[in-house]
């Protein structure tokens, strides 16, 4: 299967194939990491839908579009499981996925799912920590840079990162690619760099959980 | 120079509080703080050159940024350029005696360090005649109850831009109920994740969705609250 574009994953998302029995949903910026677990344990009867990535620069958008897709694929899948933790939309992803009788990934935001809920919870003291994953570090200049205008007024960055201290890349492969990537992004930040293995994390488990 | 340049000293004292409006939105700094002296020299007062210049320019980003024809980066630098007129006022009103409306304590939740929401907020609210006492980000609730106890303000503010750290502001309320001194208090929330519903449900006053907002939330709760202390 070809490789899907992440400029395509950011604006547009994916559309179900319309094959198999039980539909994810999920963030554009799962996408790669959904198809290889789907990949690795042969889970056939899942069939992937992504909602573009960007909703994450307006989270207060997300909720309405999962319900928009859960309604839209309601009757042609025997279940369906939503590929989103908290992101940002203050508790209003969950009632609505309670709501419409969906599950969804527990957690504040994908930085804690792929590290593990449990092992994210138990740093508390990280919170000037910025954090990046394999697609964020490949799409940084789309998520970061651009949409903060530091391309156009560099000047910003301290307003936006001058309480942060370092920047953490939460890897899911092992690529020196992206490690340099990510090593240059805390550069450009002014932040110290640190990168933490985590492969697919609790992903793996909400993903084995919806293939039943 | 190019030709089409602005001479600011050139212009009429409208033209040149509609160029700083320009000058605002556009996040020209220099061109605020010159625009700011030039006022002041020709006799205008700290607290109309205020009001009049910076925080009707302030207005019009706010509202664009509301409906969505600016972003994050354009009010950041309008904010900075706002900031660089303020910086000259502050004395100035201070010296005069301008209009106060109430004092606020402002700072963003334990283990939380973003502050950007709430340094606009700050700043619009001294824009509005509000003293402010930033207590910047990451504050314990013994930090906010000291900071009360100091400042005796009409307002506390509280940010969290974290769906993990917004619980917190519940924290600080509760605490201010069980020591006796939440209805001493107006207590307004803001952040990117919260919303009407969390705000009522952690017994906050009000939830600000942004700055222009909790200006005009501020100063309505604070005449109610001056309304019944002299019923």
């Amino acid at each position: 299967m070809a490789l899907i574009s992440d400029d395509l994953l950011t604006v547009k998302g994916l559309e179900p194939a319309q094959q198999g029995r039980v539909l994810l949903i999920a963030c554009g910026a799962l996408a790669h990491e959904v198809l290889a677990l789907k990949r690795l344990n042969d889970w056939q009867h899942l069939d992937l839908q992504c909602l573009p990535a960007n909703l994450h620069l307006y989270p207060d958008r997300i909720t309405e579009a999962v319900e928009k897709a859960v309604l839209a694929h309601k009757s042609d899948y025997d279940s369906m499981f939503i590929l989103y933790a908290d992101c940002g939309t203050g508790g209003q992803l969950q009632a609505k996925c309670a709501e419409l009788g969906v599950e969804m990934i527990q957690g504040p935001h994908c930085y804690s799912f792929f590290e593990g809920n449990a092992v994210f919870a138990a740093h508390p003291d990280e919170f000037t920590a910025f954090y990046l994953t394999d697609f964020l570090v490949r799409q940084f200049d789309a998520f970061v840079w651009r949409p903060m205008g530091l391309d156009r007024h560099p000047q910003l960055r301290d307003m936006y990162f001058g309480n942060y201290t370092k920047l953490v890349y939460q890897a899911q492969t092992n690529d020196p690619a992206l490690d340099a990537k990510a090593e240059d992004c805390a550069r450009r930040l002014g932040l110290a760099y640190e990168r933490r293995f985590t492969g697919y994390g609790d992903l793996a488990v909400v993903m084995a959980q919806a293939a039943g | 120079m190019a030709d089409d340049e602005i001479i600011l000293a050139d212009l009429s004292d409208d033209e040149l509080v509609m160029q700083m409006h320009d000058d605002l939105y556009d996040g020209l700094k220099e061109e605020i703080e010159e625009g700011v002296n030039l006022l002041i020299s020709r006799g205008w007062t700290p607290y109309d050159t205020l009001t009049k210049a910076l925080v009707a320019g302030m207005t019009i980003v706010g509202a664009d940024f509301r409906d969505g024809i600016l972003f994050v980066p354009e009010v950041l630098l309008a904010a900075n350029a706002m900031k660089g007129g303020m910086f000259i006022l502050k004395p100035l009103l201070i010296a005069t005696g301008a209009p106060r409306m109430g004092k606020m304590v402002i700072g963003t939740v334990k283990g939380d360090i973003h502050d950007i929401g709430k340094n606009l907020v700050g700043m619009m609210m001294e824009g509005a005649g509000f003293e402010v006492r930033d207590l910047g980000i990451n504050n314990s609730v013994e930090k906010y109850l000291a900071a009360l106890e100091e400042e005796k303000p009409d307002i506390l503010g509280m940010s969290a831009l974290l769906t993990t750290t917004m619980p917190y502001m519940k924290v600080v309320i509760d605490t201010m109920k069980e020591k006796g001194m939440r209805e001493d208090y107006i207590v307004l929330v803001g952040g990117a994740p919260l919303n009407e519903e969390f705000s009522k449900a952690i017994g906050a006053d009000a939830y600000c969705r942004d700055a222009a907002v909790a200006v005009e939330t501020a100063k309505a709760l604070v005449l109610r609250k001056h309304n019944q202390l002299t019923a």
